[in-house]
């Protein structure tokens, strides 16, 4: 469940210490744009530090310099042994970049007797060649968890400007999340960038993209975390609606029934197991009441 | 690891510290500039000490300039100060 | 008409008769701005006077002068609600020749009434007076809000002297405190600062932990069993404290529920409140910003009070006494739930009880809000350094990593259990902050008492010693 992804720099001492309270599924330690060039190594120590010491309460994800810089591998080398959930590889461009970052994972994992694979990958794709390739990336190693929209850079790279309606980016948005789900990992959006205080913008475009598919969006300020995970939640009316199917389904196939009736409601196949995922996903966020 | 010259890594801003080293002549002195210094001053000279002697330094300087940083941030600044401290200078 | 007008201050200070060993007190309603007592003592010292105590219902950043004079003996006694730390770092190493007081604001008017605590002059910093001494603090250039803690000084004083830099045609209207109290007015060119009157905080905090903990103390309220109409509400000036109104309003919209009173301790946010339909009426024993002072002026639903009716828990009844909720912060806290707002970690005298332990005393549910931890001081410990509100007086904790509820609120912790919150045994909490900044090395103290720390109903609650060097 990645329904929030929250950003913080990996440079900024206070932050690491408190990332995991505003209650994001994960959260992001920042290597990459957050830190200046000349920090580059104290962000990638500091990291390296603050994994060891705190137990943060929700997934993490260390985002990466990129393949064109000298320091993605140095990054990868000091916090693989550290066991982060996933790695967030910057400027994907191909399938060959996933299977070069994932093969020096390994190398990693193995000099460490970690096991292999454990460490996951959600790349983002931040370039035109990447949208291109969405599916190839997202089928290029089985470490790979999820792909994840990055609309500013995109648009540096498409010659386009950022709007904030997301018209220059529909077309991305559209291809990542069908390739996302052909290979059964998850589509995550680009964060909220226009005013960070500005909750109903936020709001909206978060309903946008998790209606067409997306599991998830990525936030750049802790405010944001409450709204998002809220959308992204099932209802409490949506969860006693997925139980009562889930519950009439049980018994039409104790009875050898193959259509059933819930309310009035013919349902089939998609929609029991729709209703399954969201009985499994609200008892997952609330505990299990009944 | 040999100290060649002066380096820092590190803010002087809240949660954080500056390290810096310098090449000594024989051991580790840790000097400790803090407003918690009296209830921490011990841990904290004894996490940037403990980093130095984890890498392998047996003389240097040290010098802390903290604004309330914990022992993880500590022994994180001089680890990086420490690395650089031990590169050569570019020319 | 001259009535009761006076040339200059030496002169009103050998007309009241001023000795060696007397008490004179001043109010702290123009905040970092004020200018009266620092030109009312340094005149004191300018005329030779010594062993003097002074009685301020606080004081605050413009009083560092008073540092300077208790080491030169003029000043040898201090009774007060709270000292910044200018004075405070002076008073911990042990310059002050007898041990500070700190009373409560609720406590304060008490003691006068009593004769407990002895006023022979009291200078009162007026915004607008008329010649007879009838005086407001909501007129002038200077105005600067209520005068509540004033009125105790008027009437139990033996000598009266308003300063005021605007002087009124008799009478004045509005009146907050009359002629009967008073023996001296003097006019002077400006009573103080009205920038440093605006000192407290008085926006909404953008810093997102401090929302957080905010947010989780409604949160908290709205669980108790005591949200409903009818609450009566406070918060301290705290950042945090403050960043619970954002919350608490948006918890009112969506369950439709409606504030009786506000108490305080008034700022814009809090008119704001009642200018939006979400309270009644605005109680105010002092303001903060000049919006609650245009607020308290033109608005009758905003009333003026005095420090006694505001929070003496030995009165009859009081306001404070019948609050619903208030939110508090805190320096230290420790696993009583005892709070410490006096000394900070290196046991140095920087702040103090103001109304924090009366209110917290009076409401029902008293929530105290602070980070874990600030920079590398522990906020949750084993003992706090100073105990300036009782644990009995404290019903919930909230920190970013969770709440702990005092078990002598019966069923509360329970109650917010079935709501799902994050509750914690404060130990626990105490262990997450103490796993993070290691054992601190006590503070050494000498054995000489520095100040005594009184409690609402006047007992001392602990005592303040000197540092060692």
């Amino acid at each position: 469940m990645r329904r929030t992804m929250l950003f913080m720099p990996g440079s900024k001492p206070g932050n690491l210490l408190n990332g995991d309270v505003y209650g994001a599924d994960s959260i992001i330690i920042d290597l990459e744009d957050a830190v200046a060039l000349a920090e580059k190594d104290s962000a990638r120590i500091l990291t390296k530090h603050a994994m060891r010491t705190f137990h943060y309460d929700c997934e993490l994800i260390v985002r990466i310099n990129s393949l064109t810089t000298p320091f993605w591998q140095d990054d990868l080398d000091m916090i693989i042994p550290e066991k982060p959930d996933v790695i967030m590889p910057t400027k994907v461009y191909t399938a060959e970049d996933i299977r070069t970052i994932d093969a020096y994972i390994t190398k990693i994992e193995e000099a460490h007797g970690m096991p292999v694979g454990g460490v996951k990958l959600i790349p983002l794709l931040e370039t035109a060649a990447s949208i291109e390739n969405a599916y190839e990336i997202a089928k290029a190693s089985p470490r790979m968890a999820g792909l994840y929209l990055g609309a500013a850079d995109l648009s540096l790279d498409m010659k386009g400007t950022r709007t904030r309606e997301g018209y220059d980016i529909a077309y991305a948005r559209s291809r990542l999340v069908i390739a996302a789900r052909t290979a059964g990992i998850d589509a995550l959006d680009t964060p909220f960038t226009w005013d960070i205080h500005d909750n109903d913008g936020l709001a909206a475009e978060t309903r946008m993209v998790k209606n067409m598919g997306f599991n998830g969006k990525a936030c750049i300020y802790p405010g944001q975390v409450e709204t998002v995970n809220e959308i992204f939640a099932p209802t409490k009316e949506r969860y006693e609606w997925a139980l009562a199917i889930v519950k009439g389904a049980a018994e039409a196939e104790a009875q050898g029934k193959g259509v059933v009736a819930v309310n009035g409601e013919l349902v089939d196949g998609p929609v029991i197991i729709t209703a399954k995922n969201t009985v499994a996903e609200y008892e997952r966020i609330h505990g299990v009441h009944c | 690891m040999i100290i060649k010259h002066t380096a820092s890594a590190g803010t002087v801003t809240k949660n954080d510290c500056q390290v810096t080293v310098a090449p000594g002549t024989e051991g580790i002195e840790v000097e400790l500039q803090s407003i918690v210094k009296h209830q921490f001053g011990d841990q904290m000279i004894q996490a940037a000490r403990s980093m130095a002697e984890e890498m392998g330094v047996t003389a240097a300087k040290i010098k802390i300039e903290d604004k309330g940083s914990l022992d993880y941030v500590i022994r994180a600044r001089t680890e990086t100060a420490l690395l650089r401290a031990a590169k050569e200078a570019e020319a | 008409m001259k009535g009761k007008l006076v040339a200059s201050i030496e002169e009103v200070i050998r007309l009241c008769g001023l000795k060696d060993g007397m008490t004179v007190s001043f109010h702290h309603h123009l905040r970092d701005g004020d200018q009266v007592l620092p030109m009312v003592m340094a005149k004191i010292q300018e005329m030779g006077f010594h062993d003097i105590t002074v009685s301020a219902s606080s004081i605050h950043g413009s009083h560092g002068c008073l540092a300077d004079m208790i080491r030169e003996k003029v000043v040898t006694g201090i009774d007060t609600n709270f000292i910044h730390k200018c004075v405070g770092q002076t008073i911990s190493d042990g310059y002050l020749e007898k041990p500070a007081i700190f009373r409560t604001h609720g406590n304060r008017p008490h003691a006068l009434a009593t004769g407990e605590a002895h006023i022979d002059i009291a200078f009162i910093a007026a915004s607008a007076a008329d010649c007879q001494g009838n005086m407001n603090g909501v007129d002038g250039p200077s105005a600067f809000g209520p005068m509540g803690y004033a009125f105790a000084d008027a009437q139990y004083a033996d000598k009266v002297v308003v300063i005021t830099d605007y002087l009124a045609d008799y009478p004045l209207t509005p009146i907050s405190i009359d002629e009967r109290y008073v023996d001296y007015v003097v006019k002077v060119d400006s009573i103080g600062d009205t920038s440093g009157i605006a000192s407290g905080i008085t926006t909404i905090s953008k810093d997102p932990l401090g929302l957080k903990i905010a947010k989780t103390a409604v949160e908290v309220f709205q669980n108790s069993g005591y949200f409903e109409d009818g609450f009566i509400f406070q918060t301290g000036g705290g950042r945090t404290s403050l960043a619970t109104t954002k919350f608490l309003k948006e918890a009112m919209d969506r369950q439709g529920v409606h504030g009786a009173c506000i108490l305080g301790g008034i700022n814009g946010l809090f008119v704001d409140l009642l200018e939006g339909g979400y309270f009644d009426k605005i109680v105010d024993t002092q303001c903060f910003d000049l919006r609650a002072v245009e607020s308290l002026k033109k608005d009758v639903r905003h009333q003026e009070i005095s420090c006694g009716h505001y929070a003496d828990m030995c009165a009859k009844s009081c306001v404070a006494a019948h609050l619903t909720t208030v939110m508090l912060g805190a320096t230290e806290i420790d696993t009583d739930f005892n709070v410490n707002i006096h000394t900070d970690s290196n046991g140095i005298i920087m702040g103090g009880s103001g109304g924090h332990t009366d209110i917290a005393h009076g409401a029902k549910l008293t929530v105290i809000v602070t980070p874990l931890l600030r920079q590398r001081r522990a906020a949750v410990l084993d003992k706090v350094g100073t105990k300036s509100t009782l644990g009995d007086s404290v019903d919930v904790l909230v920190t970013q990593r969770g709440i702990a509820v005092n078990p002598r609120h019966e069923g509360l912790r329970e109650r917010l259990e079935a709501a799902g919150m994050p509750v914690k045994d404060i130990h626990e909490l105490r262990a997450m902050a103490r796993e993070l900044t290691g054992e601190p090395k006590p503070v050494e103290f000498t054995d000489r008492v520095v100040a005594e720390v009184h409690g609402y109903d006047g007992r001392i609650n602990d005592y303040i010693y000197q540092l060692k060097r």
